[in-house]
């Protein structure tokens, strides 16, 4: 790759720029400011992507009575079971319960608390049922990066 | 205390910390040559172990490798500690600082606040310098950012305790001794076989130029496997390894063929310059895999970017690499 094909594709580091290794006129090496790269931006919004359905799955899940709020924000951290249970310190079990709405609405406010500062939101914030907002908030925070 | 620290940004974490702390103790390097010195390149496909839900694809050694044996070729004395208590792994970070020490750490992605949201992911290997601290704020060297940026000391002790695959354990590590009249020679020498051993040489499947061709068979059952949609965020997941940050482009080939033309100026040798050659065509080959790859992940596939071409792509990167590997092997004997 010559330094003058190097793509300039802004999206991945907001208004940063990464670095890249190309040839300039003589053949020989040199460091090459980017800002990005068409084909890692599509693979990469691929991934969020993927995230978001996630989000909207279990959204509606929540909806529906089926999951506790705990479950919103454990999706929109990227986190499943057991990383969460790797996080608070609990058992996997524990956590796959606190994920339904009767045990999650029986959790003491200790336990609350260790959630809701993992995620760094109040305990309320962890109790309250994400609005539709949610998932678009998600969305504008990723898109924030692509200024 | 902040300390002077001089900050370069590099293409890849853990290659631009190691130069830089190097650099810092008066052996100046450039990350190229810490890369190939610390045998980064490599290629490996594992199925079995998930990131994301989605099967591994690595083109660069275990994170902590690189550090680990640019100080075991050059004879560096390194200090190194992990944790289990966050406030003493704060305390001794101090006390380095103090003393003023540049101190290296791993740390998770997704808790560094100054990290682009688009990047943010759990991935927990990323290597960054601290050297300084202002009351609450901690002064970060972070190789891939252009310029140093600060971090809060609660969220530099989530970073650095991050939890899932790769967990850093608070792990930090500095530059404790550097011996004097180093010669890069046989370190280069020595690091460059290491590399062509792990690619051609150990019979493994799914390392090396064989690892490159037991994926490119294994991405030709993708779509009647898994499905079409599936199969395509695993082709994703493999661009993303490939060019998403850190890679210098061409899943590191790039940053390898720059090193190999250093290694020519230092071992007075041009004919790695024409392997660097060779290893830049190479690079461009994986990079038209992203094009046509990406083309497919959008939907936007032509008529030649089905699965089977794209695994035909892959193959022939593998068969220049496997020719490549063999004929460095060759010149580092002779």
């Amino acid at each position: 790759m010559l330094k003058e094909e190097v793509p300039q594709d802004k999206e991945l580091f907001g208004d940063q720029s990464g670095i890249c290794y190309a040839l300039d006129a003589n053949g020989r090496y040199v460091l090459a400011e980017f800002s990005g790269w068409e084909p890692a931006n599509i693979a990469n919004s691929q991934a969020w992507e993927a995230i978001s359905l996630e989000v909207a799955d279990i959204l509606a899940e929540i909806r529906a009575g089926k999951r506790s709020p705990l479950a919103y924000h454990m999706v929109a951290n990227q986190m499943d079971e057991k990383l969460l249970a790797e996080y608070t310190g609990l058992f996997r079990w524990q956590v796959r319960r606190h994920l339904r709405p009767g045990p999650f609405n029986g959790i003491s406010a200790k336990l609350r608390g260790r959630y809701a500062s993992l995620f760094s939101i109040t305990a309320e914030e962890l109790g309250a049922i994400p609005d539709t907002t949610a998932l678009a908030r998600l969305q504008t925070a990723k898109l924030r990066s692509k200024e | 205390m902040i300390n002077t620290f001089n900050h370069r940004q590099s293409a890849h974490c853990e290659s631009g910390v190691t130069a830089n702390l190097l650099s810092h103790h008066g052996l100046a390097m450039s990350e190229a040559m810490a890369f190939g010195i610390g045998a980064g390149l490599l290629f490996g496909y594992f199925p079995f172990i998930r990131i994301n839900k989605l099967p591994l694809a690595t083109f660069r050694t275990a994170p902590g490798n690189i550090f680990k044996k640019v100080a075991g070729h050059l004879g560096i004395h390194v200090t190194r500690h992990t944790f289990t208590d966050q406030n003493r792994a704060m305390a001794e970070l101090d006390r380095y600082l103090d003393e003023g020490v540049p101190v290296g750490l791993q740390t998770g992605v997704y808790w560094l606040p100054y990290f682009p949201p688009a990047l943010r992911f759990h991935f927990n290997a990323h290597n960054l310098v601290v050297f300084g601290r202002e009351g609450d704020s901690y002064h970060i060297s972070d190789p891939v950012f252009g310029e140093t940026v600060t971090c809060s000391a609660a969220d530099l002790t989530r970073a650095r305790f991050a939890q899932g695959a790769l967990a850093p354990k608070g792990k930090m590590y500095c530059i404790s001794h550097i011996p004097t009249n180093i010669d890069l020679a046989p370190a280069i020498v020595s690091s460059i076989r290491e590399v062509c051993r792990v690619m051609v040489k150990i019979p493994f499947p799914l390392l090396g130029t064989r690892g490159i061709r037991y994926l490119a068979g294994q991405m030709e059952q993708w779509p009647a496997r898994f499905g079409e949609r599936k199969a395509i965020l695993y082709l994703g997941h493999i661009i993303r390894m490939q060019e998403e940050i850190g890679t210098g482009g061409g899943g590191f080939r790039f940053i390898y063929a720059a090193f190999l033309q250093e290694a020519a100026a230092v071992l007075g040798d041009s004919r790695y310059l024409d392997i660097s050659t060779r290893m830049t065509d190479i690079g461009d080959r994986w990079r038209d895999f992203a094009v046509a790859g990406a083309r497919h992940c959008k939907g936007r596939a032509g008529e030649n970017d089905s699965f089977a071409d794209l695994a035909g792509i892959l193959r022939d990167c593998a068969d220049k690499e496997t020719a490549l590997f063999r004929d460095l092997y060759g010149l580092t004997k002779s």
